[in-house]
This record gives C-alpha cells, structure tokens and sequence, in this order.
C-alpha cells in the first residue's frame, strides 16, 4: 500500500509551528516522548515503546563457526525488519531504502561500537563459537524508529542471558539450564543513538521527531554515544549544512539524554530482576491492565466436560466408513458418536439411536420430529412401525 | 541448528495462572494498541502473547486482484530469524480458515491483510495466532460471516488431556492438536494436528475444545462491548 503524503497546507503548518518554537503534541524542542521499556518472559526479549512507536528485539544463540578472519571471537548479527506491520507502505520481504540505512546504522551502533565482548564468546578458537543474533522488529512506526530501535536492541543485549559452556579436552558441554544457571554477555558500554532533525537550513532542531515531523525535515543528524561521553557513531542525511558548533551543541545535548535513557534501562533491568526473583508476574501479558477501555482480562477458567468417552469400540470402526463417506463438517456437528444400531424391543416396535436417520421408514415428517426429538436430549425416540396419523407419534415421541 | 532463545527453567515450570489441566489460561486483550493499522491487538493467553494487525479493505497489487471477491492475505513474522516453510505453512493455514470467514465477497478487487507477530511462545502459539487475528478483525470492523476461535488441546503419554497447554506440556504430550471453531454453531473450520491420536482422543478433544471456545467468544465479547459501549 502506498503511503499517503503530506499535503502543501499540512507541511507549511508544520513549518510555521516549528518556527514558533512548537510542536505539534506540545513538547518542547529537545524533549523526549515518554519512554516505557518491558522485558518479556524469555531472556533477551525487550520491547521498547517511544510515544506510539514500538519496537521489539529478541535475542538469541546458537553455537557456530567462528569467522575464518576472526577465529578468537563469537559472532554478532544485526537484523532490522520493517514489515508492513509498522505502516503499510513498508513491503513484506523487501528492503526499502529507509530499512537498509536502519539496520546499517544499527550495525554500526552494536557492532562498531565494540560494547560485546565477542571474544568472551569463543569456546574452541577456530573451531566453535556463539552467534549471537539480535532481530529488531518495529511493530509501530509513528516517528523515530531509530532511538527506540537502539534503546530496544541494548537493553535486550543486557537483559539476554546465554547457556553455560564447559569444554575437557576435545569435549564440549552445552549445559542445560537446569544444570547451569545461564551466563550474561559482557557488556562493555550501552551504546545509544539520538537523532536530531534539522528544518530551515539548519535553523531550527528536534530531538525525538514524530513521523510527520520526519517527513517535513530538511536533514537528520544521528549521534551514537554511550554515557561515559563516547562517541561511536556519527551520521549526517540530507540536503543540508551543519555548523561546527551545531555538532559540538548536539553531542552534548546527546549526552545528557543518553545519561538519562541508560538509567531507565539499568532500572527496568532491576525492576524485571526483582520480579523475577521474588517470583511475581512478569512479561508481556502484566503490561495489559484491564483498567483501559480498550483492554480486556479473563482470568483463568476452568472448562468441564462431563463426558468423554474411554476409547474405541467396536460400534464405531464399523461406522468409520459410512462416515467417511459423509461431509467432514456433519461429523463435527455431532460431537457424539453415532449409533446406528436398530434394536427390535417388541414385535412391531423400532428402536432408533440417536443420530442415525430412519432409513427403513420412508416418512419425511416421522425425520423432522425425530431432529426436534434429538434437541430436547430425548435419548431414545420410539416409533410405531406401522405409520399411524401424525398426532400419535408426537405423543411417542414426546414420552 | 537453528538460532534458540533462552528461558529460564523457573518461568517455564512457574507456568504463570496455570493450573490443573482442563483450565483455560487467564487472557489478556489490549483492541487498538497500535495507532497506524486499520485494526490491531495484543492478546495474551497466559505468557503466550502475539499481535495482530489489519489493514483493508484496501488497494490491492494487481496480480493478487480477484475480481468477485476481496483477497485475504496473511502475512506470519515469527520472533527469532527469517519465516521459514514452517512458518509459510501456518500463514496459509490462517488464511485458508480466514478466507472462511471474511465476507470477501463484499469488497471485491480488495486486499484485506493481516499481518502476525509472534512475541512470546509459551505455548499454544497457533490458537493465540487466529484469536488475535479474529479480535484485530472485529477491531478493524471488517465485514465477517462469523467470528472464529482456536483452542489447542496436548495428549499426554499416559492418555491425559491438557487444554490450552504450555510450551513444557507441549513438547512432552504425544500430540498436539488446534481446533478451530465457528461462532455460529460451533462447528470445526479448520484442525492442526502434530503426532499420533486415536479417533475417541480426537473426539475427547474436540468435546473439550468446544467448550473452552465458547468461553473464548465470551471473552471476544466482552472485549467488544466494553469498547464500544463504554467509549461512548
């Protein structure tokens, strides 16, 4: 689906709101939108939301070859998807151009930035050793993916766990969690990325831009840093000049926004490892109050089926063909199996089970009474053989 | 091998809310969490959480065009790596039962599409797949010919039955089966089945799973009507 544009009227009032020193959901310039970071229930799962955009990133292992460039250290793997799921004019299994300068940075962001320890990743060098794998998934785009992908993608890192590995000799034990409690990665610094985007030549600059902010700027600047005043990455997009003094004013604005991001993420971490050793709920499922309009709770509920048949019988491998014949949908509708056994109780009596039609008596009426017989859970509905007027079979029927 | 996430063994055994075997996890639905879809929502069955969103009808690509009808495409993300065949099998699972029922036949040269993301498997994956899609279905207000549910039902070695069953309880049963229910008269739209049964588990099963579905359209429901009553 292609995505709508912005109309000429909507861009100019962007503009002149800007130049007024606003925005449109009334933040000021150099303010964030509000931050909320939940850990799910497996290792390494962190979901990240950023005003409306939300993003989740997994972590996850597997043992491989190490790289034949590189035998001393694991392997990092980045993968960002923009699926249509964000927004519809993203395409399933096609990156865009946006998509690859996402997942570029992010490499840069993780991997550049050296923050994993990979060589604590290595188990045999040159033989075996952990990939690790983070896949990023934006389920909202409603403006900076990019920080809330890169908050989302360390904190995950921080919060993943890996299996213990112990090797003897040519031995190599992959410890099961129950054996060994899993081991975290090293994580040297927490890299962040803070985007800024430029409008009017550089004029005027805003941290944190929403999706209609990002489709007005002239140009965006992306500040990767960690809290110790590191920088890592450094990227520059768009139609635009920047002064010297504008990157120095926007790495220290970085700072103090990457300081504060990065406590949040050490106390969501502590907040997941307290619930989690206190044995209190956690994951996703917590999130979801109930107290909202929009949201909904049913606790737990007991289903009773009071009967249930032991096994197969004889009965029923002799219906199975018959049955099979029929539409699969009329067996479902049954639930109970069939019976289509007659039983001859007294002379000139019939006996029909439940289910089966009448097949030896040519009556259309005699079949709707035995449907109407069957709903009000008459087990067993007797009739004449010889046809008698309709008043007495309901009689029958209704015993 | 295949890239694994890692979970502790205390939160699979904790098995949160999970009690003796015929209970239905405590569910969670949050209808609109997502702001640029047509319809979305989480839902959460017990630690199983998926999301699903909706779009359409809408502009449909032109090789896809059916000129009578709506087209239903179902798009599957798993969590970890790229969709394989398995996952490829499940979306057209999902959309063979959705294709059901849509009433596609009032959109034509349409493209309704759903799109899942899968968040956490604690088990009973596939059912939290179709209830999310129904629920993000109704909050998309598309046009159905009825509503649907999936219950999963684990056969245990020793002959027990477990509904809605964990990730521990799923890799230890004998087999697994989904069943997919209609709302109108409860009948099976669609069935999933892994391992061996005998046709009495599969009838025990099915018995069982109807009735939890009854209780899943009852919380589809209330779900709904707290929406639209209360945001009046």
């Amino acid at each position: 689906m292609r995505e709508t544009p912005l109309s000429n009227c909507e861009r100019e009032f962007i503009l002149n709101f800007i130049a007024q020193q606003k925005r449109l959901d009334g933040r000021k310039a150099y303010d964030y939108r509000d931050l909320r970071i939940a850990f799910g229930v497996s290792l390494g799962c962190c979901h990240v939301e950023l005003g409306k955009t939300r993003v989740l990133a997994q972590v996850s292992c597997e043992v491989g070859e190490p790289k034949q460039t590189r035998p001393h250290d694991g392997v990092l793997y980045v993968n960002v998807e923009l699926s249509p799921m964000a927004c519809p004019s993203f395409e399933q299994g096609r990156q865009s151009e946006e998509g690859i300068e996402l997942s570029r940075l992010m490499e840069r962001c993780l991997k550049e930035s050296r923050c994993l320890d990979l060589e604590s990743l290595c188990i045999v060098s040159g033989e075996k050793a952990w990939h690790l794998r983070v896949d990023i998934h934006v389920l909202n785009h409603e403006g900076n993916i990019l920080d809330c992908a890169s908050i989302a993608a360390i904190s995950a890192l921080a919060h993943f766990r890996r299996p213990d590995v112990s090797v003897h000799g040519e031995e190599i034990t992959i410890h099961t969690l129950e054996e060994r409690n899993p081991v975290p990665l090293s994580l040297h610094h927490m890299p962040l990325l803070v985007s800024f985007t430029f409008f009017s030549q550089g004029k005027y600059m805003l941290i944190d831009p929403s999706s209609k902010e990002e489709k007005v700027m002239e140009g965006k600047m992306v500040v990767g840093m960690n809290k110790h005043r590191e920088l890592c990455t450094l990227q520059v997009t768009g139609q635009m000049l920047l002064l010297k003094e504008q990157v120095l004013r926007c790495s220290s604005i970085a700072l103090t926004k990457v300081t504060r991001i990065t406590e949040l993420i050490h106390e969501a971490l502590e907040n997941d490892k307290q619930a989690r050793l206190k044995g209190d709920k956690h994951g996703f499922a917590v999130l979801v109050s109930g107290d909202k309009v929009t949201s909904n709770r049913l606790p737990k509920t007991e289903v009773k089926v009071d009967t249930l048949e032991v096994s197969d019988d004889m009965g029923e491998s002799q219906s199975s063909e018959d049955e099979s014949g029929n539409e699969p949908m009329e067996e479902h509708t049954e639930g109970v199996p069939k019976e289509s056994a007659v039983e001859i109780l007294t002379k000139g009596v019939g006996m029909i089970g439940e289910g089966g039609a009448s097949t030896w008596l040519d009556v259309p009426q005699a079949d709707t009474k035995q449907l109407a017989a069957k709903k009000q859970k008459h087990k067993v509905s007797k009739m004449e053989e010889d046809e008698g007027s309709s008043e007495e079979e309901e009689k029958v029927i209704l015993k | 091998m295949a890239s694994f996430t890692v979970v502790k063994t205390e939160d699979l055994a904790a098995e949160q809310g999970k009690g003796p075997a015929c209970v239905l996890r405590g569910q969670t639905s949050d209808l609109g969490c997502l702001t640029r879809q047509d319809g979305s929502v989480s839902l959460s069955q017990g630690d199983t959480t998926s999301i699903a969103v909706v779009y359409g009808p809408a502009e449909v690509r032109i090789n896809k065009e059916q000129i009578d009808q709506a087209t239903v495409e179902v798009v599957y993300r798993p969590k970890v790596g790229l969709p394989r065949p398995e996952h490829r099998k499940q979306e057209r699972v999902i959309r063979n039962t959705f294709e059901a029922a849509i009433a596609a036949s009032l959109h034509p040269r349409s493209a309704i599409s759903i799109i899942i993301q899968e968040t956490e498997d604690m088990g009973s994956n596939f059912s939290c797949c179709i209830n999310s899609s129904c629920l993000a279905l109704l909050d998309a207000a598309v046009s159905m010919n009825f509503m649907v549910a999936a219950v999963t039902v684990a056969l245990k070695e020793c002959g027990e039955m477990v509904l809605d069953p964990t990730k521990r309880d799923e890799t230890e049963a004998k087999s697994v089966l989904s069943y997919v229910f209609d709302s109108v008269n409860l009948q099976v739209l669609t069935v999933v089945s892994c391992g061996k049964f005998s046709r009495a588990e599969y009838r025990n099963g099915l018995v069982l799973a109807r009735e939890a579905a009854k209780s899943v359209f009852q919380f589809y429901r209330e779900s709904m009507s707290k929406k639209l009553l209360m945001s009046q």
